[in-house]
């Protein structure tokens, strides 16, 4: 069984965090969470329901059971600070939790974070009393400076949202995992369940997934897939992992005769 | 700089990019199996980017009162018709029945007037809805960058200007009279909205005034420049078929079912992150059929009248006759069979209900709400509060001749 996962006042046993735009439907969405074992959940606040009116038309939040799931909003939409602060503040006022998963990106084509945005609006959000969890780009200056602002986890993307192209950015993230003194959460572009195991097998301490279970064919079995590889890669890189090398090297050695027994 | 340097340098194909040379391939004439392989590419990246889901909206006519002569448009200054400008209340009554239908994102449409659309009155109908309405975006008559600024600071979030045709020559012939004549002018307005601080930008080209792959072309080199220029926008465009209109307009060009899938998908193809909007224009089977493949916003139930869902405005109902007022009979039985003027005849008259139920059978989850007023909000615990009305507004109830 691999170990918990800690992230500031929080324990958990999964290490897979889903998102939940794209699906067909609410219920495959809250099914598929089921299926994936995960214990966090993130959720646009722009596509909820914030007036706590009971709109029928902005239900997603009545398919993730808060006693399950730890529900993190995120502020996606947001292109500056000042727009995910407001943002962050009104989930509170709605009475979602106190953590935010912080996105500002104000490409809306490619989705890319903000670096600069995004550390002013940590700055200012842990300040309050947030737990921020910021996603960025595979930036190790910017982990660490948002590390040094107090943020609960950096999560850096293997590459674009929804790109579905694996760990593009695997040089970058390997630095932000070494130097990191926070868990470090690899988010977006994950998009087959081998992504997910390479990125724990790195070291990284969790992952986020969305668009490769929302869109799949079965993403029930998407979602247990994922979930099976983020474990198997994360018993990997507590177990330790042979170095690799380029010749083969026989399971048999050629010349260990010369150390057995001979008999007299 | 604008796009009306690069749209001038259009025709010269040497000068067009690699991705304007490859649209331009994918857009040739085409076998039905070739047109299969675009729609199997277009409904992976669509699934990509956008995931199962479809967003919703629905137009709100607030006034078909024009100064515009545009050939084709039901509400062209010229046309005989029965005009109304709805006051704020009455445009409230309209939204209150759109969102009791679900709908979040509403696109306000008004003609071009500068009496009866104008002196701060878009800025109380946007001000009106926000508290209820998440999304509200402007397709109006286009304005100055300050003016837009104001839209945008009373909560409008999008904005849709139509070029209409791309053909200078054609444009000219079909614009004779009004502010719309100037083609320059409007084909600068989506980098004024953008200036202007709008985060989605629609355009697009009215299909049936010039050959439609040659406006394809345009609207393409447009998009790509706005891309490039407009980096912090997100963008829809339209490819809305003419219509049977007040005017009797006959289209010189047409463009087949098959080309129009072929138009979407060639779209999708090289844009995989536009939205693709299809409107009630066109009628349910093939709605239906085009849901999956490539669309990512459509409208549902509506009308293109002032006061088409619930009725109001027949108070101040009146005909224009060259652009001069003149009231109504006054006989009862006939004013309750009166209502506005339609911009043009819809096909697909089925309501949003019954194309949730379209959508989910297709397993598109229909998504109503997308965006929160807070975000643009000074104060999001004040975005359910309406501020006040500015003191200039005057909604005209007496309008005078044009």
């Amino acid at each position: 069984m691999p170990s918990p996962l800690q992230i500031a006042d929080r324990s958990f046993q999964s290490r897979l965090f889903l998102g939940t735009g794209k699906f067909s439907s609410n219920e495959s969405m809250r099914d598929s969470l089921v299926a994936s074992g995960t214990e966090v959940v993130t959720v646009a606040l722009r596509r909820a329901d914030l007036s706590a009116g009971g709109d029928p038309f902005a239900d997603i939040l009545d398919f993730i059971d808060p006693e399950k799931y730890l529900l993190l909003p995120n502020t996606s939409g947001a292109a500056t600070a000042d727009e995910a602060v407001r943002l962050a503040r009104l989930a509170v006022a709605a009475g979602l939790p106190n953590w935010i998963k912080l996105e500002i990106h104000p490409d809306p084509t490619y989705l890319l974070p903000d670096p600069i945005e995004t550390l002013a609006a940590a700055e200012i959000l842990v300040k309050e009393g947030f737990t921020v969890l910021p996603y960025i780009n595979a930036d190790p200056v910017l982990a660490k400076r948002l590390q040094d602002a107090g943020t609960a986890t950096v999560m850096p993307l293997g590459s674009p949202i929804g790109s579905n192209q694996g760990l593009e950015t695997r040089r970058q993230l390997e630095i932000i995992i070494e130097q990191a003194s926070v868990p470090v959460v690899v988010d977006a572009g994950l998009g087959a369940p081998s992504h997910a195991a390479a990125a724990m097998e790195l070291g990284a301490d969790a992952v986020l997934v969305n668009t490769a279970i929302a869109i799949s064919p079965d993403p029930c079995e998407t979602a247990r897939a994922f979930r099976l590889a983020t474990e198997a890669g994360r018993i990997a890189w507590e177990t330790g992992l042979a170095d690799s090398q380029n010749t083969a090297a026989a399971t048999s050695p050629l010349t260990s005769f010369l150390y057995e027994d001979t008999p007299s | 700089m604008s796009f009306v340097q690069t749209f001038n340098q259009l025709s010269q194909h040497k000068k067009r990019s690699p991705l304007l040379t490859r649209f331009e391939s994918l857009l040739a004439p085409a076998r039905p199996e070739q047109i299969e392989s675009l729609a199997r590419q277009s409904v992976a990246l669509t699934r990509q980017h956008f995931g199962k889901t479809m967003r919703l909206f629905a137009p709100l006519y607030l006034s078909n009162e024009c100064v515009n002569n545009c050939s084709y448009c039901g509400f062209s200054r010229d046309n005989p018709i029965l005009r109304v400008t709805l006051d704020v209340a009455q445009v409230e009554k309209e939204a209150r029945h759109l969102a009791e239908q679900g709908f979040r994102n509403i696109l306000l449409v008004a003609g071009e007037h500068p009496k009866f659309v104008s002196n701060g009155y878009l800025e109380n109908c946007i001000a009106a809805l926000r508290s209820y309405i998440p999304t509200v975006a402007l397709e109006v008559g286009p304005m100055e960058s300050p003016e837009y600024q104001r839209m945008v600071n009373s909560g409008a979030e999008g904005l849709v200007v139509y070029q209409e045709t791309y053909n200078r020559e054609v444009y000219r012939e079909l614009h004779t009279a009004g502010p719309k004549r100037h083609f320059d002018w409007r084909l600068e307005c989506p980098e004024r909205a953008y200036e202007a601080g709008f985060r989605r930008i629609g355009i697009g080209a009215l299909l049936g005034l010039a050959d439609w792959r040659t406006e394809a072309l345009a609207l393409a080199a447009h998009l790509e420049y706005l891309y490039r220029t407009c980096w912090k926008a997100s963008f829809t465009v339209s490819f809305p078929r003419m219509r049977p209109a007040a005017g009797e307009f006959e289209p010189k060009y047409s463009i087949s079912d098959a080309e129009l899938i072929q138009l979407i998908t060639v779209f999708r193809i090289t844009f995989p992150h536009l939205g693709i909007v299809l409107s009630t224009r066109e009628p349910a089977a093939l709605r239906d059929a085009l849901f999956p493949l490539g669309v990512t916003s459509i409208s549902a139930g509506s009308h293109t009248e002032p006061g088409g869902y619930t009725g109001v405005g027949e108070d101040d109902l009146h005909l224009t006759v060259r652009g001069r007022r003149q009231e109504l009979d006054q006989d009862p039985a006939t004013e309750s069979a009166c209502s506005a003027t339609g911009q043009f005849d819809i096909a697909d008259h089925r309501s949003a209900a019954e194309i949730t139920t379209v959508l989910k059978k297709l397993s598109l989850e229909p998504v109503w709400k997308d965006w929160d007023s807070s975000i643009l909000s000074p104060n999001p615990l004040d975005a359910a509060e309406i501020p006040s009305p500015p003191p200039s507004s005057q909604l005209a109830t007496t309008p005078t001749p044009v």
